[in-house]
């Protein structure tokens, strides 16, 4: 056998070599589609190189054409987890522009209703993350128990992923005479169910193997890459806007902003585990004490805003969700921006992979708990 | 901070600058002056703006300009910061990506959309369209006989 290398040689020959490789855009672990132009040498990341822009649908230049209460319904296509958070923000932006103030029970379904969405939404990733490391069961129980909030959405809203609950001036209709009932029951339920979550993963070894110390991003970074969310708070960055600029009725109850200083990928999980604790504890506050009153405010049927500027910040499952408002006094916006949480996320995944193996990209970009739609626009 | 105590100290920093008293406090700067104000904003330790929340990128009809949104982590206060570029077809504002590194990705998203150029950004392409897309979709004259149906 002449002329063939001893394995040895090859192997290193191999791990010298640099490559450039496609991740995506159809790949299931970029939960969309999400192009990463990698650099490996062997199995070690060189650089990232995020590519989007595969389902741009220009959301905000549609927006100039059609009326306020028309923009909520795509604000639900942006980041279809956090619906009922985009759409408030929205709303919120609206209502400070015309200087109204919501009856109370407005402000308290509101609340109650995002952060259903935010447990939704945490047990959509809780789900996914395992399975993006490999443990196939927790997608089976993360949906399963999603499955309870997105029957309470649509009984209450008609629908399951898009709601288009929150509008200017309230909501589009009442709650079911249920709704308070079936939360309860969730609630109840899902307090059992968690421990499970925790027995499942949060205390395996190789889950820990496969993300202590992996992805590490510094508080400097993460306030430099506008990392927020539970993202940025796994390193230590307080980014709570329901803490620091209480919107609807966030300023009645009592929570805890969850942070943790490591700002590795294990971080990043505990501080979603966690706040799926809080979520419920923001929900049992509120739910019977929900005030008697009108759901909407009476609005005009053109609504028109003042001339000016308008900005609302508020905190979706994934970090901090803004609109900008330009308003030139017409019916229509004459410039929307939406400042959407997953996309300055993205921008910091190159200097978190570099050096980690390849298959560390993986747990790094699923503990960045990315949603596409939202990030392309 | 409250917004009297930032405007004094902001305009002993730096001359020329308009201020507005909006929801947040509303500052115009010159595009030559801006990368000087904004690393002035950065590290001055009373001010410390260390957090940029938005960048959104507008077309005035004559002219094309940008707003940047920016908070500290340690003391939130909010300011605005409003850059006009000269001109219009030859839009250009320096970067600020080497002071908030968040603004590398977004200044690529204005670009892409409003044909802004920021000088000294590191890598300068389109991010969400295709690299040989012509024209920019947010500006206000924008044609595009297939995709935009005007009724």
């Amino acid at each position: 056998m002449e002329g063939v290398l001893p394995i040895n040689q090859v192997v290193s020959e191999v791990e010298q070599q640099e490559y450039i490789i496609n991740m995506g855009p159809q790949h299931p672990s970029t939960h969309g589609v999400l192009r990463f132009l990698l650099s490996l040498k062997g199995e070690v990341v060189q650089y990232v190189q995020p590519h989007c822009g595969y389902i741009h649908r220009g959301i905000e230049k549609m927006t100039e054409k059609i009326t306020y209460p028309q923009i909520i319904h795509l604000t639900d296509r942006l980041d279809y987890l956090s619906a009922h958070m985009n759409n408030e923000a929205v709303s919120l932006c609206v209502e400070n522009a015309l200087q109204i103030e919501v009856p109370e029970r407005v402000k308290y379904i509101r609340t109650i209703m995002a952060e259903l969405s935010r447990l939704a939404s945490h047990q959509l990733w809780w789900a996914a993350f395992g399975m993006d490391l490999g443990a196939l069961t927790t997608f089976f129980y993360g949906l399963r128990d999603r499955e309870y909030i997105l029957d309470i959405f649509e009984q209450t809203t008609g629908s399951r992923l898009t709601q288009s609950y929150n509008c200017p001036g309230g909501l589009m209709n009442d709650i079911h005479p249920d709704f308070q009932k079936k939360v309860k029951e969730f609630i109840k339920n899902f307090r059992k169910v968690l421990p499970e979550y925790n027995q499942l993963l949060t205390g395996n070894v190789i889950f820990h193997e496969r993300t202590k110390g992996i992805g590490l991003l510094s508080k400097e970074d993460a306030i430099s890459f506008g990392v927020t969310g539970p993202s940025g708070r796994g390193s230590g960055f307080s980014c709570d806007l329901r803490k620091s600029h209480p919107y609807s009725a966030y300023d009645k109850v009592d929570f805890k902003e969850i942070l943790y200083t490591e700002g590795d990928t294990f971080a990043r999980y505990q501080v979603r585990m966690d706040e799926m604790l809080e979520s419920m504890n923001i929900i049992e506050q509120l739910i019977d004490n929900i005030p008697e009153g009108d759901y909407a405010l009476k609005m005009k049927a053109i609504i028109k805003l003042p001339e000016g500027e308008y900005y609302q910040r508020v905190e979706s499952a994934r970090g901090e969700f803004g609109v900008h408002i330009i308003s030139d006094g017409n019916k229509n916006p004459y410039r929307v921006k939406f400042r959407s949480p997953n996309f300055s996320n993205l921008s910091a995944i190159d200097s978190m992979a570099r050096g980690f193996k390849i298959a560390d990209l993986v747990a790094i970009s699923g503990s960045l708990d990315l949603v596409i739609p939202d990030l392309d626009k | 901070m409250n917004n009297e105590e930032l405007k004094q100290k902001i305009s002993a920093i730096e001359s020329d600058l308009v201020f507005e008293d909006k929801q947040y406090l509303t500052i115009t700067v010159e595009p030559e002056k801006f990368k000087g104000l904004a690393l002035k904003l950065r590290n001055d330790k009373d001010l410390s703006f260390d957090y940029m929340f938005n960048i959104t990128g507008v077309d005035y009809g004559d002219l094309l300009g940008v707003c940047y949104f920016i908070t500290s982590t340690q003391f939130s206060h909010i300011i605005e910061l409003k850059v006009k570029a000269k001109s219009r077809e030859n839009a250009e504002i320096e970067t600020v990506c080497d002071i908030w590194k968040t603004a590398e990705f977004q200044e690529r998203e204005i670009y892409d959309l409003l044909g802004i150029k920021f000088i000294n950004h590191p890598d300068l392409r389109r991010i969400f369209l295709e690299e040989d897309w012509v024209g920019y979709p947010l500006r206000k004259d924008y044609v595009d006989e297939v995709n935009i149906v005007e009724r």
